[in-house]
């Protein structure tokens, strides 16, 4: 890791219902490349993304210190962190399944910046020609790129992705991994994934979370590169490896 | 008071799990039976309580607006084990208390069968309507519920309100037919005993709702209150224990609805309309859902105000004031409803909160004076 | 044929008025989860608010452009109520659904007992231009032209929304949010200005029902809002929650079947009707007619 990190969680906790989902995560993120999220099902991957965005659901409470750029994020409300830079690729997909695909990438527009639609368009050269057609009658890998290109509109001084090849067919997924690899030439990336065919393409550093704490922390390639690793961390065999 | 807005109702932890303190608290369990006894033994008390009651205790109209009071605060007992215990948001529970009285009154007066045939049948009846409507308002959830619920109890008031058949007197109401009831429950003089009626319908329901809380059954609901899901994922079926609920929760409101019956001598329209199961949802608030006295508190209080804010509202003192003042006062539902507002922002437990809320001052203020 | 016709234009008249209440209460609830007892509260106001401007505000009147001028005023004054109320007592408890619920409830109950008691329980008659009370010959019927304006706002209405809906930038965000509240926030959008923005709209509505209702019945009472507002929740539950078009097609839909019904049945038979249509509604399709999606 090189540079201040863009991304420093601090003894991050949250409860969600009476349950600790997190307890006491810290970790950060380096200023380039790919930091990749791993851990088994349940381990608190997605809340952890949710909470840097202030999206903990109601009746939940986050706890600790989620810094950006020298200032503090927890309790801000969500449109303020992602105007100040914090890109989200949710979960799922979620994009708006009744609206058409040029206008989920409106909806994105800001006031005051020129959206940089040739930048989406050189990317995504489909989203440009499908503009008409409504979100939710596009293929999974299409959606994919239309969450991402939405992203992109914006300058971002950090990408959160969430599962980005979830769901999606294994040549689809070659091509996501392509899209956000490209990305991350230009802004860091904070993902959580589990093909680990993909994490070991992208990824530069890794955070390894365990029943809501960080069970190991740092070069991507250390972690993958050790069969035992791999096996304790994230029980699978270095060579057991979805495509 | 920024405190209590953060701060998860407390109210929302039963009364049976929360630990017992020593001392006189050890006297606690036998605190119901207490209040019980005090209620049962009042009509024989002539005490007057200027500004309280009008009349003496064991006057005649100070023992219907107890026993009134004393239905509400079963009803809404009732109707938490809806909204407090399981978190089902009902917005028709005023028709199975309509469905008690109406049925009881039709039976009584236009069928002249007997009382106790005519109120069992009414119960019955009242159960299985509220099983049916149940059964198909429950396949959805949420605010879905709540209004189709409404929207069920909005038949009920018109089949009422438009008098099918000549059964329910329309817009004028039935008055019951006394005269083939027992002597007992008929005439001034005997007040009394409705009240006793009154406060035995209260008892059951606290009871069976206490029972029902604390079986297994009771925790599979408050399961569904916190967490659906959870209960789905242990095998268990949402809604047939919702349905359960419902459906009990229906009966013992169609149970209220015969003894209301018998106090006011009859059936008017207005109980079948939507603001009376708003009223309900008001009485469990204000005395704190999910606890095992807050809504009878809140029931008991919420009836009594209603009566005597109307003589409030036309005193001398609130009669002085500039109009802008005086007319909104002589509304009850103008002030209860801001006390409502209020209460869920600044009270979000209730009455019921009160004793948790004022218990670290309590242990203050003995501590202050022995230095 | 002339019953027919009178019939389907009086039916028609009373879905313009479900259209004008459920609309505004459809979004509240698709955008922001709001269930919203008070919205009987914005038509009491719209109507007594055009009633007491007819009175006493100077250049209104009951008729020609001073009626104009006070339904105007009315409308105003609901607006401003549905504002504040989004601002001062829903706002703070933002994404608590159930306590917002019990505030509406209770601004119901302490709302409709305020208008008692300034003007009275009574119904007062109310302002309306002579020629409506006239009626207009349609293909042999007899039409009341109150009924017809009714209509006409109505049809106004829907398409101001949609064209609302589709073409601006508050529209497409009201769209999206009815979607997916969440994902609005995530784009770096402030959806709090656009609940705001529902309430008004839908206080306006509500307004303007009150006061071409109080047209249509000829008096105004304070429990107007109340009974109205019972079928305008069916109405919203059929035509699914958070559509505007789904709540035209059901108001249309209840209006019909509750005149014709309540005229070829017994009286009342309509109301039960249409309560018997929800219940197959929600059995065959639990969201409704449209889903939770706002069409433009």
């Amino acid at each position: 890791m090189t540079g201040e990190p863009v991304l420093t969680v601090a003894d991050l906790s949250v409860r969600i219902a009476g349950l600790h989902i997190l307890q006491g995560v810290s970790f950060t993120v380096a200023p380039t490349g790919v930091t990749v999220l791993l851990g088994r099902n349940g381990v608190g991957k997605t809340t952890t993304l949710r909470a840097v965005l202030g999206l903990t659901p109601r009746g939940g409470e986050a706890r600790g210190t989620v810094r950006m750029g020298g200032r503090d994020l927890l309790d801000r409300p969500t449109h303020r962190l992602v105007r100040a830079g914090l890109g989200y690729v949710p979960e799922d997909r979620d994009v708006f399944a009744g609206l058409t695909v040029a206008e989920n990438l409106r909806l994105a527009e800001r006031r005051g910046t020129t959206p940089a639609y040739d930048r989406v368009f050189a990317l995504f050269p489909e989203l440009d020609r499908r503009g008409r057609q409504r979100a939710g009658s596009l293929s999974g890998g299409q959606q994919q790129m239309l969450a991402i290109g939405r992203v992109l509109l914006n300058d971002n001084r950090l990408l959160l992705v969430d599962e980005p090849t979830k769901g999606l067919a294994p040549k689809v997924v070659t091509e996501v991994a392509e899209v956000l690899e490209r990305v991350a030439e230009t802004v860091p990336v904070l993902l959580v994934e589990q093909n680990l065919a993909v994490v070991r393409r992208l990824a530069t550093d890794a955070v390894v979370l365990s029943a809501g704490r960080v069970a190991w922390a740092g070069g991507a390639g250390e972690l993958l590169g050790s069969a035992e690793l791999t096996r304790s961390l994230l029980g699978v065999g270095s060579g057991e490896v979805r495509a | 008071m920024t405190d209590s807005m953060v701060e998860a109702p407390p109210a929302r932890v039963p009364d049976e799990l929360t630990p017992h303190r020593r001392g006189w608290h050890g006297l606690r369990p036998y605190l119901p039976l207490v209040a019980l006894a005090v209620a049962a033994v009042l009509p024989y008390s002539t005490l007057e309580l200027p500004g309280i009651f009008e009349g003496p205790l064991n006057s005649p109209g100070t023992l219907q607006l107890l026993a009134v009071c004393l239905v509400f605060g079963g009803l809404a007992a009732g109707y938490d084990l809806l909204f407090g215990r399981t978190g089902m948001l009902s917005f028709g529970h005023a028709l199975y208390f309509a469905a008690g009285v109406y049925g009881t009154d039709i039976l009584v007066t236009r069928a002249g069968l007997p009382l106790w045939q005519a109120a069992l049948l009414t119960i019955v009846g009242g159960t299985i309507l509220a099983g049916l409507l149940g059964a198909v308002a429950l396949r959805t959830a949420g605010i879905a519920f709540a209004m189709v619920t409404l929207a069920f109890a909005q038949v009920g008031a018109i089949l009422v309100a438009r008098d099918f058949g000549g059964l329910t007197g329309g817009e004028e109401g039935l008055p019951l037919d006394v005269s083939g009831l027992p002597a007992g429950l008929v005439g001034v003089a005997n007040t009394v005993n409705l009240y006793w009626l009154a406060l035995a319908y209260l008892a059951l329901v606290v009871f069976v709702v206490h029972r029902v809380s604390g079986s297994p059954t009771g925790r599979v609901l408050a399961g569904l209150r916190d967490d659906e899901r959870r209960i789905g994922v242990l095998g268990l079926d949402p809604y047939r224990f919702k349905l359960v609920a419902f459906t009990l929760a229906g009966g013992l409101a169609a149970g209220g609805g015969v003894v209301y019956c018998l106090i006011v001598g009859g059936a008017s329209p207005h109980i079948t309309s939507s603001e009376l199961t708003l009223s309900l949802l008001v009485m469990v608030v204000l005395g704190g859902p999910g606890t095992r006295w807050g809504p009878v508190l809140g029931g008991v209080g919420y009836m009594y105000l209603d009566h005597r804010l109307t003589a409030f509202g036309s005193s001398d003192a609130v009669e002085s004031l500039p109009a802008f003042l005086s007319r909104p006062l002589s509304q009850p539902l103008f002030v209860l409803g801001t006390v409502f507002i209020l209460a869920v922002y600044f009270f979000p437990g209730g009455l019921a909160s009160l004793r948790t809320r004022l218990g670290p001052l309590a242990r203050h203020l003995p501590a202050r004076r022995s230095p | 044929m002339n019953t027919i016709v009178l019939l389907t234009l009086t039916g028609l008249g009373l879905a313009a008025l479900y259209f004008l209440v459920a609309s505004g209460l459809s979004l509240v609830f698709g955008l922001a989860d709001v269930l919203n007892f008070a919205h009987g509260l914005f038509l009491g106001v719209g109507a007594y608010g055009t009633w007491w401007a007819a009175g006493n505000l100077p250049g209104a009147g009951g008729e020609g452009l001073g009626f104009v001028l006070a339904v105007a005023f009315g409308v105003a004054a609901g607006t401003v109520v549905a504002v504040l109320v989004e601002l001062v007592l829903i706002r703070p408890l933002y994404s608590r659904t159930i306590e917002q619920v019990l505030v509406t409830v209770g601004l119901s109950l302490a709302g409709v007992a305020l208008l008692q008691a300034t003007w009275g329980a009574d119904a007062r008659p109310f302002p309306r231009p002579a020629w409506t009370r006239q009626v207009t010959g349609i293909l042999g019927a007899q039409v009341p032209n109150g009924g017809l304006l009714l209509i006409v706002a109505a049809a106004v209405v829907l398409g101001a929304l949609l064209a609302f809906l589709r073409w601006t930038r508050y529209g497409l965000i009201i769209r999206a949010g009815v979607e997916n509240r969440e994902m609005v926030t995530a784009l770096g959008i402030d959806v709090r200005k656009a609940f705001t923005l529902v309430f008004a709209i839908g206080g306006a509505a509500a307004a303007l029902a009150g006061a071409l209702g109080g047209v249509y019945f000829g008096t105004v009472s304070p429990g107007q809002g109340g009974s109205l507002l019972i079928f305008a929740f069916i109405v919203v539950v059929i035509g699914g929650m958070g559509s505007v078009v789904g709540s035209a097609y059901a108001a249309v839909a209840v209006g019909l079947l509750q005149q014709f019904v309540n005229y070829y049945g017994a009286s009342g038979v309509g109301d039960l009707c249409v309560v018997a249509l929800l219940a197959v509604v929600l059995l065959l399709r639990p969201q409704g007619i449209a889903g939770k999606v706002a069409h433009a």
